[in-house]
């Protein structure tokens, strides 16, 4: 199980309050596989309301203005290959979706 | 009784304006979606419990929304607006061909006959289509396909399409506006198209009779006399008298004729509104004085309405989608401002009055007569 934590318009879209507990699908996934990529799939296949929200639906691409944050650590360039750290997919840590601030 | 119910977009929310049919008592609700910009809210004339918005931020993009109940609860739909085959390129600021992409849905035009037909006009100038009430998009690409879309550049808020109107006489006849490529017919259904814009003077652009490039603002029609079109330009009121085969000015005695919505009235279609704007460089009323301005001779002549509306100081915009009337024996008129205020008059522009006066910017003002 991972935890994501979502920006405020996003948890009103998705209906949900507070952060998003996550079961990485696979049989017994190795804590230590569990990618980003990985991640945002079990998070849009729970809320499809987010697709294209956080990444753009045809491309993959993070969406310029959302930010992944984990363990002090900015995520926001790696790849949906990228593990994440052990914290997170142990769900000791949130994996930080947010929205930049931005716009003056 | 009948009523009105108005819907508004704005630069963070959408607002729900009801009263009943003497347009005197009014309640407001919303914001729905607060901090979203809602570029657009249309309900169905053929089912007026059934409303599309379009619901967007830089940070998130473009969401739809629809209510099936008059805009009391609202359900996300589709969002994916997936450009027809290899998008190819349109002309960028700077001449250089630019890959289309998406960023935003402007308008929704609800179908004139089916509830679950809805178009949309996108930026990067795109018309998109949904027949099963907006859960799946499909591009209508002839328009953007036609011979000129690679030389399609933008105007200041981007390549936009924004103007949908379907012709409720001739079947399959519908017209759509670009900025700042111009205004384009279809006589098959949205299949194929080809730019109207004979007549139409453009001085900022090389040739100003070109075929395409024109900033075509806002096309207005009466539906009882649908080969007649009004146009708001970035500069000139025109009009057409042929289904835009050609255009005519009919700017007249306004005292400037930049501006952005137009608008026919309900019940007489030779009686048109247009609100002047300063200038494409100041985008305030001139003098600093609210006055929309209506001619009931179909253009050309035309006076001031100003009773109820602000005389000093005011320094507001309107923006292209922020016009409409009512259906009503006396035809009821609707803006919104830039500051905020939604504006109505019950008796055809004579007389004005504040329905609301600190929105966030008003983006649309749709109104939806109810019987």
């Amino acid at each position: 199980m991972i935890r994501v934590a979502l920006p405020a318009h996003l948890r009103t879209l998705a209906s949900v309050s507070g952060e998003v507990a996550l079961d990485i699908p696979g049989p017994a996934p190795d804590a230590a596989a569990v990618t980003l990529g990985m991640a945002l799939d079990a998070l849009e296949e729970r809320h499809p309301v987010l697709r294209g929200t956080i990444r753009d639906q045809a491309t993959g691409r993070r969406r310029a203005f959302v930010r992944f944050f984990a363990c002090q650590q900015d995520l926001s360039h790696e790849s949906a290959e990228f593990p994440l750290p052990q914290a997170v997919a142990a769900g000791a840590e949130p994996l930080l979706i947010v929205g930049a601030m931005a716009g003056g | 009784m009948s009523g009105v119910r108005v819907l508004v977009g704005t630069r963070k929310g959408a607002f729900v304006l009801t009263s009943d049919g003497t347009r005197q008592e009014w309640s407001v609700a919303g914001p729905e979606f607060p901090g979203w910009e809602i570029y657009h809210v249309k309900g169905s004339p053929v089912d007026r419990a059934r409303i599309y918005a379009s619901q967007s931020t830089g940070w998130f993009g473009q969401l739809i929304q629809r209510s099936d109940d008059g805009g009391r609860s609202w359900q996300p739909v589709g969002k994916e607006f997936a450009y027809d085959g290899i998008p190819g390129t349109h002309q960028w600021y700077d001449g250089t061909p630019h890959p289309w992409e998406f960023a935003r849905v402007w308008h929704l035009e609800p179908s004139l006959t089916d509830p679950d037909t809805v178009y949309a006009g996108v930026e990067d100038a795109a018309l998109f289509r949904s027949t099963d009430a907006g859960e799946t998009w499909q591009e209508l690409s002839g328009l953007r396909g036609h011979d000129t879309g690679s030389r399609w550049q933008p105007g200041a808020g981007g390549m936009c399409l924004h103007t949908i109107i379907q012709d409720p006489v001739n079947q399959g006849r519908m017209f759509a506006a670009i900025s700042a490529a111009g205004a384009f017919r279809s006589d098959d259904a949205g299949t194929t198209w080809r730019p109207i814009n004979h007549g139409l003077q453009s001085e900022g652009i090389p040739d100003p009779e070109a075929e395409i490039g024109h900033c075509v603002h806002r096309i207005a029609l009466h539906p009882s006399r649908p080969d007649v079109l009004f146009m708001q330009k970035h500069w000139d009121v025109m009009r057409s008298d042929d289904a835009g085969e050609n255009w005519h000015e009919v700017s007249g005695n306004l005292p400037s004729d930049f501006g952005f919505p137009i608008s026919v009235h309900a019940n007489e279609p030779d009686t048109v509104y247009v609100l002047p704007i300063t200038s494409d460089s100041y985008r305030f009323p001139p003098e600093g004085k609210l006055r929309v301005y209506r001619s009931r001779t179909g253009g050309n002549e035309w006076e001031a309405l100003s009773a109820g509306l602000p005389q000093q100081n005011c320094y507001v915009n309107v923006l292209r989608d922020a016009m409409d009337v009512d259906s009503l024996d006396e035809c009821g008129v609707y803006f919104g401002t830039t500051g905020g205020q939604v504006y109505m008059s019950a008796d055809g522009g004579d007389s004005w009055d504040a329905i609301v006066r600190d929105l966030p910017a008003v983006l649309s003002v749709e109104v939806q007569t109810l019987p």
